[in-house]
């Protein structure tokens, strides 16, 4: 089992845990990547959850994809997205239509799990009751403060902006509204003086 | 006085005998002018000059909370307590000047809920009472479930029904009659908040109900005020002011320390808000720990106390006070 | 405009400047010689007259400039005012507190008639009547926490109590030091607190937040926070670093004493009744180093101030490219006389 460990860090960034079977009438996972494993070691300890789950499963933006082995637990609901904006109206519905005693888990990268805490706690659910497991790439998800655009999957600090081209660097304040780390130029007070990016997030 | 909010000179407008245990209390300002409004749930404490004895207790706001013209408090005699709710059914008439704390709220509503479910055993319909009306004024869905013992001691349940018709659901304890929580609990939108205010056991059975059933914690909320229990009297040193105080048995420790002249900060006088927390410089004995505020650990290691509702049995308690 | 207010400007020819009596009045943020982070709270009551303690809400000769400049900065970027949908309520608390205290302190600029719901508001400086009726927002031009925001100096947030803890979920702020409403909006207490170094692991924020959250309804409380700002620019937000960074590498001995402004937030606490959420008014003072250094003990112990502040703290204040030129440009007002003790000027 590869267990994340992170530095400690400011005290807005999130924490994560381990994934256990949670007691309630209804579970719904969304993983990407490498969480579809915290999915199956999660299963692995007991079929208890089987008949009332659903599982959302994106493939990794490095590749990895486990859908086989989330598809081979044989739960009710099965759902394969190739992105997970292209599962987002699917995941508002199912929260929408969804009564207290639902358990949500979530489990991959950061800015997955940080964009399904959002959506739950949208629907009404406290942030805290979502069950969040780090697995796979550190690579992080990054709100431009000038611009407002969001980049995803940003491995590199300094990065260029996606939307608006300025020089960033990377902050650990994180936003849970925004499921977004904070970026801000690098360069501002010395245009042009950007120092060489190093790959920070793998 | 706790952070310095000024205090509310009332005059007593009316006093309701509400059936054979609850007396209802309204206050308006002795100048005339208005009462602050407040949020559904607040509380204020009321002081009161028992025979020289001076008491302060707290108690759930009922008026509509937009109602600046007075406040009003719902009482229930304890026979076997330290003499507050006697002193208030027994001496409280209209007229009487008495003092107000501002109201301090310790049992809000969460304003994100998409629906609010409330719980009420018996005395413990207070709070709800100013939370409807300010949740009917905004808009919002809620749902009472209301114990009573009998129809007779059922404050407050016509009125409710009358005003909000099938949100109120009343079950009466002497027929039998039991809320279905799992049932009721099953059923609820995601984005509900429970809310439950009444005897010790009602409120451990709610949290405990919602639990197994998979409420996270910050969906359930609760609100007990505990009394100050009775007990045997007992010696405190207070080694900020260099004075020895005896608790008498029907007084806090709270209280023993107000009528030495020592300045205590507090909010709730119930256990529940911690601003009273008092570190203690020497235990040799056993605290008796009646708050909510402090945890287990801290419980155990006798350094801090809650004396609005604590007690203590030995040879020494110093107090850093 | 009157001749109560000024004519000026927080951008482009940067014409804000503070008359002999705005400097005189100036709240002067270091009662020592030197700084370190506190929770420094004391109940915001009425001070002397002519004080900027002397009302709930400072009301002073900037007030008409820096609302045209807050209307600037909120057309070019609507995401400075936010609410999130549960914070109506505290809104209107927040509307009800600053109509009432300024119809009350200053009647000759400002009037609140009611009669039950139906407002009736008067707004002499800005020129601006309207009729509404309380709580119902679709009366107003804007919500209310945005109506009456832009209409009153300095920045607010309001922050929702649950859970033990303080949630920043509301706000109007465009006279920042270089923090995003956008980003932060949402956070607890600690959460938006995060990026302030040091601070955390003396136990700042535990003290402040368990003191926060006994607030009481009609007991106010204040503090100071400070930072350096480099030309008289009310809107330093992350937002907009790339347009008034450049600016602070510019600065020459020549020039600091007019460009070098000390930036004082007077901040409040307000418990409102309604909703149970606290109001944060930050009100930001700026004073020219050439300004300031008109009261000779301000002088000396600003110098002492920004000589001894460690260098993290000068890093996250955004002065330590520039501290080397403000001990140049101070220095020479610094005697090595010993200075009295509290803010006055001697």
């Amino acid at each position: 089992m590869i267990k994340t460990v992170f530095e400690p860090a400011i005290p807005s960034r999130p924490t994560y845990g381990v994934l256990t079977p949670g007691v309630g009438s209804a579970h719904l996972f969304v993983a990407d990547g490498e969480g579809a494993d915290a999915v199956c070691d999660l299963f692995a300890q007991g079929e208890g959850l089987k008949a009332s789950s659903h599982i959302i499963y994106i493939p990794g933006a490095n590749g990895c994809d486990r859908s086989a082995a989330l598809q081979a637990l044989g739960v009710p609901q099965f759902h394969r997205s190739p992105s997970f904006a292209a599962a987002q109206s699917r995941l508002a519905k199912v929260l929408a239509d969804a009564h207290m005693g639902l358990q949500v888990y979530a489990a991959g990268t950061e800015g997955l799990m940080a964009q399904v805490a959002a959506a739950a706690q949208h629907a009404g659910l406290p942030y805290e009751a979502v069950q969040m497991e780090h697995r796979g790439s550190l690579a992080r998800r990054v709100q431009c403060v000038h611009c407002k655009g969001v980049t995803e999957n940003v491995t590199l600090d300094p990065f260029v902006c996606s939307h608006c081209g300025l020089s960033l660097f990377v902050r650990d304040h994180f936003s849970r509204r925004l499921a977004a780390f904070q970026g801000v130029n690098i360069d501002a007070e010395d245009p042009g003086l950007v120092p060489a990016s190093v790959e920070r997030f793998k | 006085m706790s952070v310095g909010a000024p205090k509310i000179p009332v005059v007593v407008a009316e006093v309701v005998e509400v059936n054979d245990l609850i007396k209802r209390f309204r206050f308006v300002r002795r100048d005339g002018g208005a009462m602050p409004v407040f949020s559904g749930g607040a509380h204020v404490v009321v002081e009161m000059d028992d025979h020289g004895v001076r008491r302060m207790n707290p108690y759930s706001l009922m008026s509509h909370p937009a109602d600046t013209m007075g406040y009003e408090i719902s009482v229930r005699r304890d026979e076997a307590g330290r003499g507050g709710s006697l002193y208030m059914h027994r001496h409280v008439k209209p007229g009487m000047e008495m003092v107000l704390s501002q109201p301090v709220n310790l049992f809000p509503l969460d304003a994100r809920a998409k629906k609010h479910l409330m719980i009420a055993g018996g005395i413990g319909i207070t709070p709800f009472v100013a939370q409807m009306a300010q949740v009917e004024a905004m808009g919002g869905r809620f749902e009472l479930h209301y114990s009573v013992r009998s129809p007779v001691l059922g404050a407050y349940v016509e009125h409710l029904k009358a005003h909000y018709g099938p949100r109120v659901h009343v079950y009466h304890d002497e027929h039998g009659e039991k809320i279905d929580l799992q049932t009721l609990l099953k059923s609820q939108p995601l984005g509900t908040h429970i809310y439950a205010c009444g005897p010790k056991g009602m409120i451990a059975w709610v949290h405990a109900t919602a639990k197994a059933m998979g409420w996270p914690d910050r969906a359930v909320h609760s609100e007990e005020f505990l009394a100050p229990p009775v007990g045997q009297a007992f010696e405190v040193q207070l080694a900020a002011s260099g004075k020895s105080i005896t608790v008498q048995p029907n007084q806090s420790l709270l209280e023993a320390i107000e009528a030495a002249g020592v300045e205590a900060p507090y909010l709730c006088r119930g256990g529940a808000c911690g601003q009273c927390e008092t570190n203690v410089l020497r235990c040799d004995g056993h605290i008796e720990h009646n708050d909510h505020w402090l945890t287990d650990e801290q419980k155990a290691t006798n350094t801090k106390i809650m004396p609005c509702v604590s007690r203590f049995r030995g040879t020494a308690l110093i107090l850093d006070r | 405009m009157s001749l109560d207010f000024n004519d000026e400007t927080f951008r482009g020819d940067f014409t804000f400047k503070n008359s002999a009596k705005a400097i005189k009045r100036f709240p002067f943020p270091f009662p020592e010689d030197s700084y370190m982070y506190s929770v420094n709270m004391e109940p915001h009551v009425p001070g002397p007259v002519g004080s900027v303690f002397e009302h709930m809400f400072d009301v002073d000769e900037h007030y008409v400039s820096e609302m045209r400049d807050r209307a600037q900065v909120l057309a070019d970027d609507p995401l400075r005012c936010q609410s999130l949908p549960h914070m109506e309520l505290a809104g209107w608390d927040l509307l009800e507190l600053i109509m009432e205290s300024k119809a009350r302190d200053y009647p000759h600029w400002f009037s609140l008639t009611k009669d039950g719901n139906q407002w009736h508001w008067v707004n002499r400086p800005l020129q601006i009547e309207q009729k509404f009726t309380f709580l119902d927002a679709s009366t107003l031009p804007y919500g209310p926490m945005e109506y009456i925001t832009r209409q009153t100096q300095g920045d607010f947030t309001l922050q929702d109590q649950r859970d033990d803890d303080l949630w920043i979920e509301a706000g109007m702020v465009t006279t920042q030091a270089d923090w995003s409403l956008d980003f932060d909006i949402g956070m607890s207490f600690k959460q938006w607190h995060a990026p302030v170094p040091l601070a955390h692991q003396m136990g700042i924020f535990d003290r402040a937040l368990k003191f926060l959250l006994k607030l009481q309804h009609g007991a106010p409380v204040r503090r100071f926070n400070w930072t350096m700002t480099v030309d008289p620019l009310l809107d330093t937000s992350p937002e907009n670093y790339p347009k008034w960074g450049p600016g602070k590498t510019t600065m020459t001995p020549q020039t600091i004493g007019h460009r070098q402004h000390l930036r004082v937030e007077l901040q409040t606490l307000h418990r409102l009744p309604r909703s149970n959420a606290i109001a944060f008014p930050i009100r930001c003072y700026l004073i020219r180093f050439e300004e300031l250094v008109t009261v000779p003990k301000w002088a000396r112990r600003l110098h002492r101030v920004v000589r001894d502040i460690p260098d993290e703290l000068a890093t996250y204040k955004g002065f330590l490219r520039n501290k080397p030129l403000m001990l140049e440009y101070l220095a020479p007002f610094d005697d090595g006389q010993p200075t009295s003790p509290g803010f006055a000027p001697e």
